[in-house]
């Protein structure tokens, strides 16, 4: 069976391929969504963190002698930590100021974190092993597909879930959310807003940190692998509706899946395809997919 | 302002020291303009190709200057001064003009990246001073864009292409398909390698063009894989490079395919580790260790950078040097003449082999065939590859006849 002359079996394997660059998408778009739509930062160091967090689980490797899966416990909360810092000294002043000022503050971050890291360790980067339990592949019958993706889409997903199920159905959620509508009120009420703003945007942090552990295996660890992928990202942050969190996670995803087609019938278009369909998103829903009209 | 003064200082002190070691050496060396010669490396200091010239260039300029004095004790001041092109045409053919202007720069070196190779270029054309490139790889340097002034010394497109193609042809791997870098210099490396595959009897089964910078090659490789050609030819380069070869590798095509990556430096081969990279077949200029020679240098530069050197770092040492000496042999510092006197030497050292400067400014030497070592056949830090073929100068470069130079002459 053929669709469009691309043979069923090969279809499916670019699919399955495209879910799994999605799962990344949705993963680091989350964060963003998570930090624009509690703390009204387009967070554009996003990328660096994620870079940050591969390169600590290289680090662990290299000097501490630490496998994958601590790095994948550690870099997160390290990064988080770091996140929490940046916002304490610089982020927190921007909050009252137009947005403008908050996405220039922090593309800054990302130019010096970038270079530092460039200045240490050169551009070409450093290798990094797919984990021993995770080696090997599976026949699917229609592709062969390495172990350690189809793991990247199980916990990709997983993440995304929790962070949905926390922050829309739980009572920590619902102060956050509120925290956001009017932290006056929810300061009268004794709820330290500034700190919850605090630990948000170091949960948003981590969640890139994390993104970058699990694409260490896959893609080279450069100082560059942020940049590369955070446009893209921002992309479909915009589509899914700025700040929206369950969009963000769709969006993802399914943008993953139409790059996927796009490399299979047309591959020079797979860098733009993104962009036309954000394009067109602004003309028609300029609120994105998934967000309210304000 | 300041480095003005300095320089002002510095000649002042090389005066006094010549009127000191008196009129007869102040005599041989008055052809010299200001009585110095000033090397200028143009490079990538902080982006993208930084790991395979940027400050080891530098340092290989540094060393070549140093080199010579010890050996000749010339009764003039040499220097070196860099400057980081940022990748950007317009910055580095605005530096080259400053430095031939107004800071006295004799030469050129390493000016990386075919966009702003070609840029200065021009400038070394219009001020007749001279320029070698050792870090870019357009053939356009020595074709459509040659002038007398600028000369291309390490490698470029065409030997890449014909060394890695001719020899894996001829070794067997008859069947290709190409991932190409969707742009200029990745469709002319596509295109040229597929005349050379064509010529000696292979057959090109199919090309998928990727974006630059593409982070997932997975899907690109799916395809190459579909294609059951027996060599995937990788027609990008840097980042896009490394993480092909590493989704190649997870997928599992090495087994079946093998891998030609036809513009891998030794950096690359070092990032991406030898598990990952072994097997590969790639085209290099120089290898550091090739010889007693070689090594030697290899570890010299080791014990400043603490990396091993690539073709460009050590080319750009060998071109220094090698200017340096062309210098003292027409006993002037002007353009043509020292390319003349290039022209008359046959070059045999570490770096060069078989070496000769052609008519249209192309440095042809010969070239090497090379497959990266197995994690277990590699002894000592840097042991990445064994060559597979040598191929001469005259094989790897583009032959003259089909020369797009109007320098030229076609008889």
């Amino acid at each position: 069976m053929e669709i469009f002359g691309i043979p069923l079996q090969a279809m499916l394997g670019q699919l399955l391929l495209g879910l799994v660059n999605g799962s990344f998408y949705a993963m680091l778009s989350l964060g963003l969504a998570v930090i624009f739509g509690l703390l009204n930062i387009i967070n554009f160091s996003h990328g660096a963190m994620y870079m940050m967090g591969a390169y600590l689980a290289w680090m662990m490797m290299e000097y501490l002698g630490l496998g994958y899966w601590w790095s994948l416990a550690a870099a997160p909360i390290v990064v988080g930590a770091f996140g929490v810092l940046i916002e304490r000294v610089l982020i927190r002043h921007v909050y009252k100021l137009d947005h403008l000022y908050g996405l220039l503050l922090t593309f800054g971050l990302a130019l010096v974190i970038e270079g530092v890291y460039r200045d240490c360790f050169g551009v070409s980067g450093q290798p990094y092993g797919v984990p021993e339990a995770l080696r090997g592949a599976t026949n699917l019958g229609f592709m062969i597909l390495p172990n350690y993706r189809a793991w990247v889409v199980v916990a990709s997903l997983l993440v995304c879930f929790l962070t949905w199920f926390v922050i829309e159905r739980t009572r920590i959620g619902s102060y956050l959310r509120a925290g956001t509508e009017n932290p006056r009120l929810m300061q009268a009420f004794g709820v330290n807003v500034p700190r919850m703003v605090m630990l948000t945007y170091g949960f948003g942090v981590a969640l890139a940190a994390m993104a970058g552990v699990l694409a260490a295996p896959i893609i080279q660890v450069s100082p560059l692998m942020g940049s590369n992928v955070i446009i893209v990202v921002f992309a479909v942050v915009v589509i899914g509706g700025m700040g929206s969190i369950l969009g963000s996670i769709l969006t993802g995803l399914a943008l993953g899946l139409i790059e996927g087609l796009t490399r299979v019938f047309y591959p020079e278009a797979s860098a733009t395809v993104v962009f036309v369909i954000m394009a067109l998103v602004l003309l028609l829903r300029p609120a994105g997919l998934f967000g309210r009209e304000s | 302002m300041n480095t003005t003064l300095c320089n002002a200082v510095g000649t002042a002190l090389v005066a006094i020291g010549l009127a000191a070691s008196g009129a007869a050496s102040a005599q041989a060396q008055s052809k010299l303009s200001g009585n110095a010669i000033r090397i200028g490396v143009l490079t990538d200091l902080s982006g993208l190709y930084s790991d395979i010239s940027g400050q080891g260039s530098v340092a290989a300029a540094q060393m070549a200057v140093d080199d010579f004095i010890a050996a000749n004790k010339p009764g003039y001041k040499i220097d070196v001064i860099a400057a980081d092109h940022q990748n950007k045409p317009d910055v580095g053919s605005g530096k080259a003009r400053e430095w031939y202007d107004t800071q006295g720069v004799d030469l050129i070196v390493d000016v990386v990246n075919s966009g702003v190779g070609l840029a200065a270029a021009k400038v070394a054309g219009e001020k007749k001073k001279l320029m070698i490139n050792t870090g870019a790889g357009s053939t356009r340097i020595t074709n459509e864009d040659c002038n007398p002034y600028s000369i291309h010394w390490a490698y470029d497109t065409y030997a890449l292409a014909a060394v890695a193609g001719r020899a894996i042809v001829q070794g067997g791997g008859k069947s290709w398909y190409f991932l190409t870098a969707d742009y200029a210099f990745g469709q002319s490396l596509e295109q040229d390698t597929t005349g050379i595959i064509k010529t000696n009897g292979g057959t090109v089964l199919g090309s998928v063009r990727h974006p630059l910078n593409a982070s997932d090659f997975s899907s690109f490789l799916l395809q190459a894989q579909a294609s059951k050609a027996q060599v995937i030819g990788l027609a990008n380069a840097g980042g896009d490079t490394i993480n092909s070869i590493k989704a190649a590798n997870e997928f599992g095509l090495t087994k079946s395919q093998s891998l030609a990556g036809l513009l891998v430096f030794i950096s690359d081969v070092h990032s991406l580790g030898l598990n990952v990279a072994q097997g590969m077949q790639l085209t290099d200029g120089w290898y550091w260790d090739l010889n007693e020679d070689t090594r030697k240098f290899g570890r010299r530069y080791f014990e400043k950078m603490k990396k091993m050197p690539g073709m460009v770092q050590a080319g750009t040492y060998s071109a220094t040097l090698a200017y340096l000496n062309a210098v003292k042999a027409a006993g002037s510092d002007e353009a043509d003449a020292v390319t003349a006197a290039m022209r008359k030497t046959r070059y045999n050292d570490f770096y060069l082999r078989n070496g000769h400067l052609r008519d249209d400014n192309r440095m042809v030497h010969d070239m090497y065939l090379m497959q990266v070592k197995k994690p277990a056949e590699s002894k000592y830090p840097w042991d990445y590859y064994h060559v597979k073929a040598t191929v001469p100068g005259d094989e790897a470069f583009q032959p003259m006849a089909a020369s797009r130079c109007p320098m030229v002459k076609k008889t």
